[in-house]
C-alpha cells in the first residue's frame, strides 16, 4: 500500500470508553501507525476532517444538537463511516431518558435535584441546544459499519482496522460480538 | 425401532407421530431459532422467529407437525436474514439496553441476536414508555425488556394455577399486565418459587438481589452459542429424545 489510511473518530453522547478500549489495543497502536494516521480526533486535537478522510469512527449517540452537526460533518467528510459502540448504535444508556420529558431532566438536574447549589438552567448561547430524546447515529445519516459492544473491545477494533488495510470485507468472529 | 423421516437442510430427521418439526430437530441435534418455544410450554406460535420452509411455504416450527417426506428448509440465508429482522424488531419495540440490563449474557434475546450476526437496531426505535414494577420484595418487573412471548403467561396459568401475568392492548400498545387488585406485582400470588418467576427468556421478570452473582463476561452466551446452549438445555427436557 502506497498512502497510509486517514482514520477519523469522534465522541458525539458518549463516555469515551469507546476511544479508551480503540487505545487498550497498547503495542499494536505503534502497528497500526505503520498502515493508518490519524485525521480529526480527540486524539490528535484535529478540530476538523480533511477533505477526504478514508475511514470515520464515531462514538456516542446523538443528545444534542451540536452532535447532529459534527455528525453530518464526518459523513460529509468520511468514505466509509463506522457506528462505535452501544449508544451510537441504539443511543446507549444515555436514551434512559428518552422517556422523560426534557424539562423534568434539566429540573432533576439543575434545580430540584439533590446537590445542587446555586440552582439555574444553563442557558448560555454557547451551549448546544439538547434535542428532547437521544438518538442512534444511524436515524440520522448513512452508516456504512457497525461494531457493538460497551465499549467494543481492543481486539475488536484491530480486527476491523486491520481487515479494511488488507481489503477485506470486515467481519467480527463472534466470541467478538457482545453488546454489553 | 425405525421412524418416518422428513428433510431438514438436506438431512433426514426422523420424528415420532404427533411431534411437531421443532421437536424431531432438537432431538435430532439440529438447532432452530426460536424465541417463544419452551418444550416445557404448549408452543405459542407468535414470535416467527421458527419460521422454515415446509415445502416451500413459510410454518412455524415450534407448531408445525413432521410428516414423511416433507423438504424443509432453516438454515438459509433468506430466512435468516428475516429472522435477523425479526429480532432487531423486537430491540426496536421494546428498550433493550443491554450493558445496563441484568440479564446480559443469560438473555435469549441478546443470544439470538448474536447468532444470527445481528449488528445493528437497523429500524427507528420506538423507545415506549412502559412502567417498571419493583414493587415485589423479591421479583423485578421490567416491561421495557418484554417481548410477549406469553411464557409468564403460560407459566402461571398451566403450571402454577395462579393467573398472574395476561397481555393487554394490541400491536405497539402491547403491554404485559398483572392480575392483582392495584395491578401491582406485590399484591399479585407471584412468590419466587413460581415458575412464572423463573421462565422470562430476557431481563423483563427478574429475581432481586441475584443479579450479579455471575460476573458479566463469564456467562453463558459469553462462553458460547445459544445453538448449542439451547441443543443441550432442550434435549433433556422430558419426551424429546427418541428411543
Ligand atoms: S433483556 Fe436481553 S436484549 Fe434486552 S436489554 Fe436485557 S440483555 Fe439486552
Ligand atoms: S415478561 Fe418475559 S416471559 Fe413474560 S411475556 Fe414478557 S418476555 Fe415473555
Ligand atoms: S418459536 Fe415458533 S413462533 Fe416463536
Amino acid at each position: 500500500m502506497t498512502e497510509k489510511l486517514t482514520v477519523a473518530t469522534t465522541s458525539l453522547a458518549g463516555c469515551f470508553g469507546c476511544h479508551m478500549s480503540f487505545l487498550d489495543m497498547d503495542e499494536r497502536l505503534l502497528e497500526l501507525m505503520t498502515i493508518a494516521r490519524f485525521d480529526r480526533s480527540p486524539l490528535t486535537d484535529i478540530k476538523h476532517c480533511s477533505e477526504r478522510v478514508d475511514i470515520g469512527l464515531v462514538e456516542g449517540g446523538l443528545c444534542n444538537a451540536e452532535n447532529v452537526h459534527t455528525l453530518r460533518e464526518f459523513r460529509r467528510h468520511c468514505n466509509i463511516l463506522v457506528a462505535v459502540g452501544a449508544c451510537a448504535i441504539n443511543g446507549g444508556l444515555p436514551a434512559l431518558r428518552n422517556h422523560i420529558p426534557l424539562e423534568e431532566c434539566l429540573r432533576e438536574a439543575y434545580l430540584d435535584g439533590i446537590g445542587v447549589e446555586q440552582p439555574g438552567i444553563p442557558n448560555d448561547p454557547e451551549l448546544p441546544l439538547l434535542l428532547d430524546q437521544v438518538h442512534p447515529i444511524h436515524e440520522v445519516v448513512v452508516v456504512d459499519y457497525f461494531l457493538p459492544g460497551c465499549p467494543p473491545s481492543a481486539d475488536v477494533f484491530w480486527k476491523f482496522l486491520t481487515d479494511l488495510a488488507a481489503g477485506r470485507e470486515p467481519s467480527l468472529p463472534s466470541p467478538m460480538l457482545h453488546y454489553d | 425401532m425405525s421412524h418416518p423421516t422428513f428433510n431438514l437442510d438436506g438431512q433426514d430427521i426422523p420424528f415420532s407421530e404427533g411431534q411437531t418439526l421443532m421437536e424431531a430437530a432438537t432431538a435430532a441435534g439440529v438447532y432452530i431459532p426460536h424465541l417463544c418455544h419452551n418444550p416445557e410450554f404448549t408452543p405459542h406460535g407468535s414470535c416467527k422467529l421458527c419460521t422454515v420452509k415446509v415445502n416451500g411455504r413459510n410454518c412455524s416450527a415450534c407448531t408445525f407437525p413432521a410428516s414423511a417426506g416433507q423438504q424443509v428448509l432453516s438454515n438459509t440465508r433468506e430466512l435468516n436474514d428475516t429472522r435477523r429482522a425479526l429480532t432487531q424488531m423486537l430491540f426496536v419495540e421494546g428498550n433493550h439496553l443491554c450493558p445496563g440490563c441484568e440479564k446480559s449474557g443469560d438473555c435469549l434475546l441478546q443470544a439470538t441476536g448474536y447468532h444470527l450476526g445481528m449488528l445493528n437496531s437497523r429500524f427507528p426505535h420506538f423507545f415506549p414508555h412502559r412502567a417498571v414494577d419493583a414493587s415485589h420484595p423479591d421479583i423485578l418487573l421490567d416491561r421495557d425488556r418484554c417481548i410477549f412471548c406469553e411464557l409468564c403467561v403460560r407459566a402461571s396459568r398451566d403450571m402454577d394455577g395462579k393467573n398472574v401475568f395476561g397481555i393487554a392492548g394490541r400491536g405497539i400498545h402491547n403491554q404485559l399486565v398483572v392480575n392483582s387488585p392495584t395491578g401491582l406485582l406485590k399484591d399479585s400470588e407471584l412468590t419466587v418459587t413460581d415458575k412464572a418467576a423463573q421462565v422470562c427468556p430476557v431481563g423483563a421478570i427478574l429475581i432481586k438481589r441475584h443479579g450479579f452473582e455471575t460476573p458479566i463476561g463469564q456467562r453463558t452466551f459469553d462462553r458460547q452459542d445459544i445453538g448449542t446452549e439451547a441443543l443441550a438445555r432442550e434435549q433433556t427436557a422430558e419426551g424429546l429424545t427418541h428411543d
